[in-house]
């Protein structure tokens, strides 16, 4: 089998070198070596962006600032949903703060919560057993006129809205309890105006010491005033509240 | 033998020299790298059939290079240049893998 010419020529080329053919074919292969090996480590060096053409990274670029606008906008969102619940919560409050201050207000005024605070304390001494419901309704009525915000007879009745006095054998009940003098009547309320109210003229001091009575009023204010007895509210049986609109 | 010697010697200065490319050439460089191996074994086919000339040899090594990188840069300007990048390296790849055949066919009558 004979090798053909292209072979020997090759052959005889690496076994005779230095022909210009040669000389410019290696100095053209040392370009394309030099220019691959410089493009392969540009190549292996590159991250992910470079090299990349203009249009691409456009394209990457302006997908990145959607993508970015849309995480903003959810941002927003959020933030918006996060502070309606704030706002939701902080309005719930202030309306239960707002209850719970006007339950205790009306507590204390309806007599279904123990009272303190300074007021005075009055002591009724009724030796002839003459001081009745007259004068003591006025000077309750005085009392309430007054500003008088929880009143105590006697350490064991509240007097509220409802209470009832009637005159009993051995002295005035009120809601249906048996009391007998010497009355004790606890007052909390401003000090001087309720002090001030009894001792008008013609008023309660007045009248039960008017010797026709007989009796006998000492009034001493006081900075606390007690109140631990409570009234018992009935649920109503007929009122019905009106729902506001 | 001393084509070899030029083709090792480029490997080694790369190597060596580790350049940056430029960033105007970043877009060029590779294909001129495949139309220059186009180049090259067309060169070493032309050889082997007892044609070859290093005036051709170098007219068409230059020529294959600029023409590669002015259709990327005419490609790039169109908005096409992907595509058109895409094109040049399949067609020089055929034509490697053709002169590639040939040359086998001298080697190892095969």
């Amino acid at each position: 089998m004979s090798s053909s010419p292209g072979r020997d020529r090759l052959l005889a080329s690496l076994r005779r070198p230095g022909s210009r053919g040669q000389i410019t074919a290696a100095v053209l292969l040392a370009v394309v070596g030099f220019a691959s090996v410089v493009q392969v480590q540009a190549q292996e060096r590159n991250d992910d962006y470079e090299g990349m053409r203009e249009e691409d990274l456009v394209q990457l670029l302006n997908s990145l600032a959607s993508a970015s606008q849309r995480a903003e906008n959810e941002i927003a969102e959020l933030e918006q949903t996060r502070s309606s619940l704030r706002s939701d919560t902080d309005s719930r409050q202030a309306v239960l703060k707002q209850a719970r201050e006007r339950a205790t207000v009306l507590g204390i005024l309806a007599g279904t919560l123990p009272a303190v605070g300074q007021g005075i304390v009055v002591e009724v001494k009724d030796p002839q057993g003459n001081v009745g419901i007259d004068q003591m309704l006025n000077g309750i009525q005085e009392l309430r006129n007054a500003g008088a915000e929880a009143i105590e007879v006697n350490d064991s009745v509240r007097v509220v809205a409802q209470s009832a006095l009637e005159d009993g054998e051995d002295g005035i009940i009120v809601d249906d309890t048996q009391l007998s003098p010497p009355y004790l009547l606890e007052v909390v309320g401003a000090p001087r105006t309720l002090a001030a109210a009894l001792n008008i003229y013609g008023g309660f001091v007045a009248d039960v010491e008017d010797p026709s009575i007989g009796g006998s009023v000492s009034i001493e204010e006081s900075q606390n005033v007690e109140i631990a007895t409570l009234a018992e509210v009935p649920e109503p049986e007929y009122a019905e509240p009106v729902e506001p609109e | 033998m001393i084509a070899g010697l030029g083709l090792l010697v480029g490997i080694i200065i790369g190597l060596m020299l580790q350049p940056e490319v430029p960033l105007w050439l970043e877009p060029y460089l590779p294909i001129a790298v495949v139309a220059a191996l186009d180049a090259v074994f067309g060169a070493l086919r032309a050889f082997l059939d007892g044609i070859f000339d290093d005036k051709v040899f170098v007219v068409s090594f230059v020529s294959n290079v600029l023409i590669a990188a002015l259709i990327v840069y005419l490609g790039d300007k169109l908005g096409v240049g992907g595509q058109l990048s895409t094109g040049v390296i399949v067609v020089l790849g055929i034509r490697i893998f053709s002169n590639v055949a040939a040359i086998r066919r001298h080697i190892f009558h095969a």
